[in-house]
């Protein structure tokens, strides 16, 4: 008695990875850091988080309602929370919850359903929702709060809570509030202090700012997690942390007065997070390893640039975003060599 | 350029080198191997496809009710671009008619159905005991005659990669015995039970394309196999023969895959190992060689591994081309419960057939039969996240990501150019893509345009060289005709003068007549 099978295309064995799988990585790689940023900066880094993620799923949802896609499928893939989560970590842990709002509804319906969606976006959404919100509402995303150890009399749960949401002005919120590092050091070297002197302030720590240095180290641990489970590669990181160390590494030791040492600049606002976690969305990157090179090495320049001579204390998501504006002619100029040919 | 790779190839196998990309996958072998090789019964049937692998289906030569013998020749190829069938036991003919191939195409070809007898009777043999003092020409002719395909998969006819190879001067024969896809086993088992064989078919190989030595390259997780060849090696008369272990890396059995792996040196890009003075072979194309030279047997039996989560009993089985699928699942305890798919071939490059009634045929090395829970994904197929995994482990060095958009497009000028044609379909890319894209499909489906565009694309530009051709040779017709037509008109022309010059002569001979005559006075 013969058989009748059903028949499928090869290979027969389905790969075990899966996007949603790839993104969950991600987050659980975010962990440690995100422990470290709310140690040193209060429950309102867990509160953005929270207030992000639900509004990138909601504009998920609805985008992907309108376009009548599979809701379940899209829903659970995980990227709409990574970007979230992303932006959130970029906030100042008490800007107003319409922020949160504002750079969702950029980053998830602008820069990527109305591109076509997952994998179709050619900006990082999680950083065109920064940058909006960095350009339009530069005194919100400015106030940072100083870190626990120079900020006793920082806010509580509830406290956050209704400075996030009700938008009560925080008792002693000069006390508490302060510049981030680069922006001292920017506005110091504006000034014509030297950066010996600049560093003398208490938001200074060992090698970068009291405690971003730290959440920075966390971060790293993070990325060596995903290079460990082959999320991402190395190349972006490296190439990202290089650049800014050899770029900034000649000019402090031509004038170490007037510009920070390469670990300042290492430990310092968004980069270590951008090089592991940013600048490697693979959508908006490269996609040959020499490109993904050039594509870290052109992210650490243009943050360097825009730390020196820019309008902007730090620069990772401008960085990020003329980067993946090259990516694509990056990619066609770095394709690799054909077995035999 | 050329001549040094053929220098560098020399070294072949005295350092490994890496390929790019690859994959380690788990190996499933040894649930086949417990049991040694073992011979079905004979089925009752025998359905023998006139066309065993993807070249020409030759021409039957035998009639039904015919008694054939075993070995018998009953589909010859003329040893030209097909290749010989024979009888794979005694019995008689009961028809040549059409049966599916087994193929994923799903198409039926000519077979020859015989009725075995029982007997297993061979036709009178010839074995080449004096091979030595045969010339290259003449070994190549008996491994045509004895219908000698590639076992390892591919399927090409052995005597015509010999004959490409005596033209190229070969100085290295390399045994491919690194069976890279999990499950397959049938090689490995060859080598253990049958190592002699497989270096005999070695030095008839090597004389017949005057190389100098051979390389047998095996995976390095093949103790058994590896301690086999050894001692065989060791046997006086095995100069010249090499074993190598290579790290068991998919898909490194890939004849390009193992060969940048021996010599650090690539194949040229639509050339082949030839060009860099290298011949590669299965070591069961080679068993067959030792076979049709040594003892007159025809290729008419390979080694089948029937294997996978759904057979009860996984072995590897010495069958008959020709065999149904279904008596050798049946031989291997029948099917699991949840037996879901049969896939002829491995798990990362066979096929999928969707009934056992195919017979084996000379290509068919695996039988796997996977269950539900094994074939289930567990993603339906989404967007391409451009993560870059495909093109980490592309043997080929080629962007899977990049093509697999460009085909979508339709853009094939910009996939041919981005190398599809240098695809060796291994399904790397599709194993490791998180969005579950089935990339190797896609790619068999462009190159499988790109082809049928390349042979339009010739027959567009030989229509139009006739069409050109005919255009000149009408115009080239006219001027001619024209041209004679003015001559003629000529010549008329020329006649018309002279009649007139005659006529103008008559003329004043008739006045002068008349002016002679005129003194004469009239009557």
């Amino acid at each position: 008695m013969n058989r009748q099978l059903a028949t499928g295309a090869a290979p027969h064995i389905p790969p075990s990875v899966t996007v949603a799988g790839t993104m969950r990585q991600v987050l659980y790689a975010l962990v440690p850091g995100i422990f470290a940023a709310t140690w040193y900066f209060g429950p309102g880094v867990l509160v953005q988080i929270l207030l992000a993620s639900v509004f990138a799923l909601a504009f998920e949802w609805l985008m992907l309602k309108l376009r009548k896609r599979d809701l379940r499928l899209f829903l659970t893939d995980g990227s709409a929370l990574v970007t979230g989560v992303l932006f959130a970590l970029c906030v100042p842990p008490l800007a107003p919850w319409w922020i949160s709002l504002v750079a969702m509804l950029f980053a998830v319906v602008f820069a990527k359903h109305l591109y076509g969606g997952l994998g179709h976006n050619i900006f990082n959404p999680a950083m065109v929702g920064y940058a909006v919100v960095l350009i339009s509402f530069p005194q919100e995303m400015t106030q940072w709060l100083l870190p626990r150890p120079l900020a006793p009399g920082a806010p509580g749960l509830l406290e956050t809570l209704g400075i996030i949401l009700g938008g009560a002005a925080p008792a002693g919120w000069d006390a508490i509030s302060g510049a981030t590092p680069l922006d001292s050091l920017k506005t110091g070297i504006d000034s014509g202090r030297i950066v010996p002197e600049i560093r003398l302030a208490a938001v200074f720590g060992d090698f970068g700012g009291l405690g971003w240095e730290w959440i920075a180290n966390w971060y790293a641990l993070g990325g060596l997690y995903l290079l460990y489970r082959r999320i991402i590669s190395w190349h972006v990181p490296a190439a990202v942390v290089g650049s800014v160390v050899l770029l900034s590494l000649p000019a402090w030791l031509l004038d170490p007065g007037s510009n920070p040492a390469p670990l300042q600049h290492v430990f310092s606002g968004a980069l270590v997070l951008g090089a592991f976690f940013i600048a490697t969305d693979p959508v908006s990157g490269c996609a040959s390893n020499r490109g993904r090179l050039w594509f870290g090495a052109g992210v650490g320049l243009i943050t360097l640039a825009i730390r020196r001579w820019g309008g902007y204390p730090d620069g990772v998501a401008f960085a990020v975003l003329l980067m993946n504006m090259a990516a694509p002619l990056i990619d066609r100029y770095t394709r690799p060599r054909i077995y035999g040919q | 350029m050329k001549q040094d790779l053929r220098r560098l190839t020399r070294a072949a196998g005295t350092r490994l080198h890496h390929f790019h990309g690859g994959l380690r996958l788990r190996h499933h072998k040894q649930q086949s191997c417990r049991l040694p090789v073992a011979r079905p019964p004979l089925p009752s049937r025998l359905t023998v496809p006139l066309q065993q692998h993807a070249g020409e289906t030759v021409a039957a030569c035998v009639q039904p009710g015919q008694r054939v013998l075993k070995g018998d020749l009953i589909g010859d190829g003329e040893c030209q671009r097909g290749v010989n069938v024979h009888a794979p036991t005694s019995g008689h003919v009961e028809a040549v008619s059409q049966h599916l191939l087994g193929h994923p195409s799903g198409l039926a070809g000519p077979c020859v159905v015989i009725r075995p007898d029982g007997a297993d009777q061979w036709r009178a043999r010839q074995p080449l005991d004096d091979w030595q003092s045969l010339a290259g020409s003449e070994l190549v002719q008996a491994i045509c005659q004895a219908g000698i395909v590639g076992l390892g998969g591919a399927v090409f006819p052995t005597h015509r990669k010999m004959h490409h190879g005596q033209a190229a001067r070969i100085h290295t024969l390399i045994l491919n015995g690194a069976e890279c896809e999990p499950f397959i086993s049938c090689d490995e088992m060859l080598m253990r039970e049958q190592p002699r064989k497989i270096l005999a078919g070695a030095r008839v190989l090597q004389h017949a394309i005057g190389a100098e030595r051979t390389v047998i390259a095996i995976e390095d997780q093949m103790g058994a196999v590896r301690e086999a060849l050894e001692a065989a090696i060791a046997e006086p008369g095995a100069a010249a023969i090499d074993l190598v272990c290579v790290p068991a890396i998919y898909p490194e059995g890939g004849e390009r895959q193992l060969i940048q792996v021996l010599t650090g040196q690539e194949v040229p890009s639509g050339g082949y190992p030839s060009d860099i003075g290298l011949l590669c072979q299965n070591v069961a194309t080679a068993a067959a060689v030792a076979d049709a030279i040594l003892e007159d047997r025809p290729l008419l039996e390979r080694y089948v591994t029937v294997t996978g989560s759904g057979v009860r009993e996984p072995r590897n089985v010495l069958a008959l081309v020709g065999t149904p699928i279904a008596d050798l699942i049946e031989f291997c305890g029948g099917y699991a419960p949840d037996a879901a798919r049969l896939v002829i071939g491995g798990p990362m490059m066979g096929y999928s057939l969707d009934s056992d009634a195919h017979p084996v045929v000379k290509a068919t090395n695996c039988v796997l039969v996977l269950c539900h829970d094994e074939i289930a994904s567990p993603q339906p197929e989404m967007p391409c996240i451009r993560c870059g995994e495909c093109a980490r482990v592309c043997p080929a060095q080629l962007l899977p990501q990049q093509l697999h958009w460009q085909i979508r497009n339709g853009l094939w000028e910009d996939a041919g150019a981005s190398g599809l044609r240098d695809c060796i379909e291994c399904g790397c890319c599709d194993f490791v893509c998180p969005s579950h894209i089935p990339l190797a499909q896609w790619f068999r489906h462009g190159k499988g345009e790109l082809r049928a565009r390349r042979r339009q694309q010739l027959a567009a530009d030989h229509a139009r060289e006739r069409y050109l051709t005919r255009e000149a040779r009408l115009a080239r017709q006219q001027a001619e005709r024209a041209e004679r037509m003015a001559q003629k008109k000529r010549a008329l022309r020329d006649d018309a003068a002279r009649q007139r010059k005659v006529a103008a002569a008559i003329g004043r001979a008739a006045r002068k007549r008349s002016a002679d005559s005129e003194p004469e006075p009239g009557p």
